[in-house]
């Protein structure tokens, strides 16, 4: 188990003060002029180092994204976003760190931002969190006031604002430019790339959008150094992470560990492990909704992280680990899900807005045996229609779950369809 | 130029282009829906994916990817046949399929490319979407059923037209197309959403359940109801005109029509002349040509030149306007004008009365100034190529005259005048931007020139043109499409002559006792004292009834006629439908009566009136051309007054008999008037 | 299930909207978070609080919200009926968002959703269906205006709507025995101080 030393995110419950000083008391904007002090390029070259990986579901290397945008600033100002849009099923641990630990968010907003030559970082926070809004605005006067932010952040000389802005109600405004549209005021329809944010996002400026988790742990991989960060989990799979254990588990958690853990051990140490026991496990979801589920064959000895899990045909996504054991209904599980991506979909692309709506009916029909054996290849097929063929990849997060349970699950399909069958034949 | 390699074989294309773009170049097909090269690329409808190396490993978007020098571009790939069939299958599913009462029916790209992409049955089991339809006016009847969200209609409502009324409400698959509040857009190009839409959500509603369009004659022409010249189809059953539709002509009108000169034809049906008529004891009786022509001959016979007078109406063909000016020398008389509306206009310098620097010009316009003109009546298609101009920025607009919504941001310097005359002294700021532009086009409109001072008003213009070997940024925006043809004609008071208002004068007296109009009825009628009047036209419209004469005439779609547009492009529009009844071609009539007044023009074919068309003014000879005419001094310096600039075109759904007597043009009218009670005073 | 509703026409009349002059001072607080002509990117807040302000959304309120930040209406009504959380019609006092997304589902939405169907009667409390809330290990959960309660099932459900009937306001978040998104019984790390 990861030593509460070695934790990142040290008010996760909210137990202790989530305001500057209680987050002063424990370690946070400590000194942070001496991390500007090291220069843009040193600050970028050390989170390349850390082998921080982003947060936010797809894993793209942090440091390297930070380095796409211009070295020198032109005509156009520089932009941070951070995706504060948590709302991928499964996931509730940005939440904890807008409430309980937002100036880790704001500190890192400040470094991260500075690091791409930004004065301005907007954080796009899901129209429900109000409340935790409310803690990150406050936690933004604070840190003006206090001139941490402003003309002189830190003492810095460097100028920088944060801003924070709610969303209301959209899943899709967690994809990057889906979210930069909604910031500019327009319906969150994902943009066509290219152009990427780099060279034109939010508001035609070089942009980069960053995940809450990505941006917060920046001051303290800073701060305790690259090598630190890079001595947890394997290679290419670095660093501390935190988890959300729902389902079926006896006590359902967020947790920071160590990325790497195998699958059974932070499900039993942290989560009281599975309900009626590891044996009564039917399948795994291990990285939010739109990951493909795992039988617990694979459970058994997974390790969570994103190579081990791509292995699987899954993926680690946001470390939403959603347990189900037997009594789980698996097939109505994932027809649920089928239905908040059709809910979801923003409706531009046509495989997107036609596809999940075919999907879930589909779904719907195969939790009642309503249908064809030779409906599931259909089904199947059609999930294949939908995947890599639009603008975004909500599509394929749709596709993918109903592709997982055809996988591992299609024996029980059949069956479910044959006892219908059979059941009208005899009435 | 980047050299890229589309199905294996290697093609230079220009820099800069899309992938798609590229594959036309290259002969190679790309099925899509969304895309259209007028508008903002969206990359929504997923139809035209392609595989690209290097790229990512899904296919891509070809609309919305620029091309790359040594790409590898492939489109007969399994992965992107899988891609089309899916997309294809994905579009029919909730599609209802209900071709058979379909207006789009044989015309549809859902159709084309189902028959060429799709598979032969559908997998879908579930219900279809029902989607409620939306109001959007007289023009535009919707089925929104069919609706496959491609979103070019609002695309085009928002670029192209300028008008942000319609949009995409909801999301995902209960995404809907829709102005909301359920009105007909306040745009004078609704119709061409129609066009736009590639499936049958956006149908002609005038035209509903009409006509199938193989059942029709199609046939190539040129628009009349204003002075661009449009590119039009005219589609006829039987002898009746369904539809007009726009042609592609970058030139002129890109692919656009305004709604007037699409809906407006249901005014041929209606208050037709269709044969001679005579008025006996006060009231106009039916007539044999005979006995019309006789009745002429009577009044004519023996009467001097000087008290014989001819008046060309705004839609007239330049055949029958230099068959009525010869007439009118045959019978010696110099009182001929064809600028009903008493502009200024002078005939003989070319560059004093056209838009010399062409439709195209305003594209290379980097500051423009609009002179007592109100484009977006006047012109529409115009008004949206200068909102085009606007769009791709750095390009200062200005105007004088009403302030008016032109869908574009207008720098308004004043009302009259006045202010064209401060800008010429060089005053105010915008002057500086006017000195400081290379290519300044200023558009001088109807409303500039209609006027006591605008002789003056147009020498003031001509102060502020800069021309030069590549560029003459003088303009005149005309809103009549006979004008041009009339003034290159020379249809002009001759030496002693009288132009309209000296004729209506001189009618009041004895000066002038016999007057002919040719299609003319945008006057005054009631000004014609007791002279008699022969009316040659198409309809029973203003001029008809003050008439003691009546010649039935045809209208532009029924006879093969010239039209010179405004930036003087000479061209031909063609006889899609023949006149009704009695009535016959007009430059016909004047040859037949010609006859009977002993004065016999010297043609009797339509070539031989072309050639004499090129007689009067060479610049008949060369079809679908533009150049800037010759410049040489025209206007005349003098006072001019505060009056403030008006458009002459209060309304624009009745700007002539055919879309005065036009029932489509009528409910659009009301339409607008009740959406708008403020702007509409 | 819950479908957004475009263009709705059985909403009741209002005849017009003005923002209060405290809502007022709010909006122009928000349009100062962007930069100059950018104040359309204010378009969510500024209908949250005309929300907050009417109860829900009538088109009067879109397009005063449209003509404050100078956005043509159109773009106003897609924005309103494109995001979740914008109500075009009006609603209870409360608004009781159900989770009925699998990892609420999985922990008895439906009873909950249940007790929350049996006490909607549309003027003290309104129910919705809502995807998932974004407290997944909280599951079930259920945002009652602004506050999210958590844990629940259909007993403390019940409870908790009964107190607000009364006119009370239950505390929020877990309602079991727990400390936020720790494992119930107490934290199992970061207990030292």
């Amino acid at each position: 188990m990861l030593a509460d030393k070695d934790r990142i995110f040290t008010n996760l419950y909210g137990l202790h003060d989530w305001r500057l000083a209680g987050a002063r008391a424990r370690g946070a904007w400590d000194n942070t002029k001496a991390i500007l002090d090291k220069g843009p390029d040193a600050i970028v070259e050390e989170m390349k180092k850390s082998g921080l990986r982003g947060r936010g579901g797809a894993g793209f290397p942090t440091g390297l994204k930070w380095s796409f945008m211009p070295k020198q600033v032109g005509d156009r100002p520089h932009y941070l976003v951070v995706n504060a849009d948590e709302s991928e099923p499964g996931t509730c641990k940005d939440r904890d760190i807008l409430r309980h630990d937002p100036h880790l968010l704001v500190e890192g907003c400040l470094v991260a931002g500075f690091a791409m030559r930004a004065h301005a970082a907007y954080i796009y926070v899901r129209g429900e969190f109000y409340n935790e809004a409310q803690h990150l605005i406050e936690a933004v006067r604070e840190a003006r006031e206090a001139g941490l932010l402003g003309n002189n952040a830190c003492g810095s000389g460097w100028k920088f604002e944060v801003y924070v802005h709610r969303g209301a109600g959209a899943y899709i405004c967690g994809e990057e430019t889906a979210l930069i549209e909604s910031l500019e005021g327009k319906k969150g329809m994902p943009r066509l790339k290219p152009p990427f944010p780099a060279g034109a996002g939010l508001y035609g400026c070089p942009s980069t959008v960053n995940n809450v988790e990505s941006i917060a742990v920046a001051p303290t991989i800073l701060r305790r150094g690259a090598t630190w960060f890079a001595g947890f989990g394997r290679p290419n799979n670095t660093g501390t992470k935190l988890f959300c254990i729902s389902g079926h588990v006896n006590k359902p958690c967020n947790v920071e560990e160590e990325m790497s853990i195998p699958l059974k051990e932070l499900i039993e140490c942290h989560a009281g492990g599975v309900r009626g026991g590891w044996d009564n496990l039917l399948a795994v979801i291990p990285g939010g909704s739109s990951t493909p589920l795992l039988p617990k064959s694979i459970c058994d000895t997974v390790l969570m992280d994103f190579d081990a899990l791509k292995e699987q045909q899954s993926g680690l996504g946001t470390a939403a680990v959603i347990v189900m054991d037997k009594s789980t209904d698996i097939i109505k599980a994932i027809a649920r899900l089928a239905y908040f991506y059709k809910h979801e979909s923003c409706g531009q692309c046509t495989p997107c807005r036609e596809g999940t709506g075919w999907m879930w009916r589909v779904m719907e029909r195969m939790v009642m045996g309503n249908a064809r054996i030779e409906e599931i290849d259909t089904l199947y097929d059609v999930t294949k229609q939908v995947e890599g063929h639009t603008i975004c990849a909500l599509a394929d997060g749709a596709a993918w779950p109903v592709q997982g349970l055809i996988r591992h699950f299609r024996p029980l399909m059949e069956e479910r369809i044959r006892m219908r069958t059979e059941k009208l034949a005899a009435e | 130029m980047p050299i890229v390699k589309i199905d294996g074989k290697e093609i230079e294309v220009p820099a800069g282009i899309t992938i798609l773009q590229a594959c036309e170049l290259a002969g190679v097909e790309i099925p899509r829906f969304c895309y259209h090269e007028r508008l903002s690329i969206a990359g929504n409808c997923r139809m035209c994916l392609v595989e690209v190396k290097p790229g990512p490993p899904k296919p891509q978007a070809s609309c919305a990817m620029p091309v790359a020098d040594k790409q590898e571009i492939i489109t007969n790939s399994a992965v992107v046949k899988k891609a089309r069939n899916g997309v294809m299958e994905f579009l029919l599913i909730n599609h209802p399929l209900d071709c058979p009462i379909c207006d789009q029916g044989g015309e549809c790209d859902l159709q084309d490319q189902a028959m060429a992409y799709g598979f032969d049955r559908s997998r879908y089991h579930e219900n279809k979407r029902a989607v409620p339809d939306k109001e959007l006016g007289p023009l535009v009847k919707t089925s929104m059923n069919r609706c496959i969200q491609c979103t070019r209609c609002v695309r085009f409502a928002a670029e192209v037209a300028g008008v942000e009324e319609l949009g995409a409400t909801g999301r995902g698959e209960g995404m809907e197309i829709t102005t909301y509040v359920q009105h007909a857009l306040t745009t004078e190009l609704s119709g061409n959403l129609v066009d736009i839409c590639p499936v049958g959500a956006l149908t002609s509603k005038p035209y509903a359940y009409e006509a199938r369009p193989w059942e029709m004659r199609k046939t190539e022409s040129v628009d009349v109801f204003d002075a661009l010249g449009s590119a039009i189809r005219v589609d006829v059953r039987g002898n009746v005109v369904m539809r007009v539709l726009p042609r592609l002509n970058d030139d002129v009108n890109e692919e656009w029509i305004s709604d007037k000169t699409r809906h407006a034809i249901d005014g041929l049906r209606y208050q037709r002349l269709d044969r001679p008529y005579v008025r006996k004891g006060g009231k106009l009786a039916e007539a044999t040509w005979d006995e019309a022509f006789a009745a002429i001959a009577a009044k004519l016979n023996g009467l001097d030149g000087k008290k014989i007078a001819a008046i060309a109406g705004d839609q007239c063909d330049a055949e029958s306007m230099v068959a009525l000016k010869d007439l009118m020398a045959a019978l010696g008389s110099p009182n001929v004008d064809c600028r009903q509306d008493g502009s200024k206009l002078e005939a003989g310098a070319r560059g004093g009365y056209i838009f010399n620097a062409g439709i195209r010009g305003i594209d290379q316009a980097d500051a423009i100034l609009l002179v007592g003109s109100n484009p977006r009546l006047e012109s529409p298609v115009l008004n949206a190529r200068i909102r085009k101009r606007y769009l791709r920025g750095r390009c200062a607009i200005a105007s004088i005259g009403a302030p008016v919504d032109l869908t574009y941001p207008v720098e308004r310097l004043g009302a009259g005048a006045a202010t064209l005359r401060d800008l010429a002294e060089g005053k105010g700021s915008f002057a500086e931007k006017w000195k400081a532009a290379k290519n300044p086009l200023v558009i001088v409109g109807p409303g500039a020139l209609a006027r006591e001072d605008g002789a003056a008003v147009l020498a003031l213009a001509r102060s502020l043109a800069t021309v030069r070997d590549d560029w003459n940024g003088f303009a005149v925006l005309h809103t009549a499409a006979s004008r041009v043809g009339g003034l290159d004609l020379g249809l002009v008071p001759g030496a002693g002559g009288r132009d309209v208002a000296a004729i209506q004068a001189g009618a009041q007296g004895k000066e002038i006792e016999a007057v002919f109009l040719l299609a003319a009825d945008e006057l005054d009628l009631s000004k014609f004292g007791k002279a008699f009047v022969v009316y040659i036209g198409h309809h029973g419209d203003a001029g008809a009834h003050r008439a003691d004469v009546i010649l039935p005439g045809a209208a532009y779609t029924e006879k093969p006629g010239t039209y010179v547009n405004m930036e003087g492009r000479v061209q031909l529009g063609q006889r899609a439908a023949y006149p009704p009844g009695d009535a016959r071609e007009d430059w016909a009539i004047l040859r037949a009566l010609s006859e009977r007044l002993g004065k016999t023009l010297p043609y009797d074919t339509l070539d031989q009136v072309r050639a004499r068309l090129i007689a009067v003014n060479k610049s008949f000879a060369a079809l679908d051309t533009q150049a800037p005419g010759l410049w040489v001094e025209f206007g005349k310096a003098g006072d001019v007054t505060d009056a403030p600039f008006e458009t002459p075109i209060k309304n624009f759904y009745m700007t002539d008999p055919i879309s005065r007597a036009s029932r489509t043009m009528a409910e659009c009218m009301a339409s607008r008037q009740q959406q708008m009670p403020v702007a509409a005073e | 299930m819950a479908m957004i509703t475009a263009d709705p026409q059985d909403v009741p009349k209002v005849e017009s909207f003005s923002f209060t002059p405290e809502s007022m001072a709010k909006v122009n607080a928000l349009i100062a978070n962007y930069p100059p002509g950018r104040q359309a990117s204010a378009v969510i807040g500024v209908l949250d609080l005309a929300q907050r302000q009417q109860g829900w959304l009538p088109r009067v309120a879109m397009d005063e919200v449209a003509r404050i930040l100078e956005m043509a209406p159109i773009r106003v009504y897609e924005i309103a009926t494109f995001y979740t959380m914008f109500q075009l019609k009006p609603k209870g006092r409360y608004l009781l968002q159900v989770c009925t997304t699998t990892p609420c589902w999985l922990r008895g939405s439906d009873h909950v959703m249940k007790a929350c169907q049996e006490a909607a009667d549309g003027v003290t409390f309104s129910v919705q269906e809502v995807e998932c809330l974004g407290a997944c290990v909280n599951a079930p959960v259920v945002q009652i205006n602004d506050d999210f309660y958590e844990d629940l099932d259909a007993a403390s459900t019940r409870r908790v709507l009964d107190a607000f009937r009364r006119g009370e306001t239950p505390a929020p978040g877990p309602q079991v025995n727990r400390q936020t998104s720790a494992p119930e019984g107490g934290p199992l790390t970061l207990k030292g101080e």
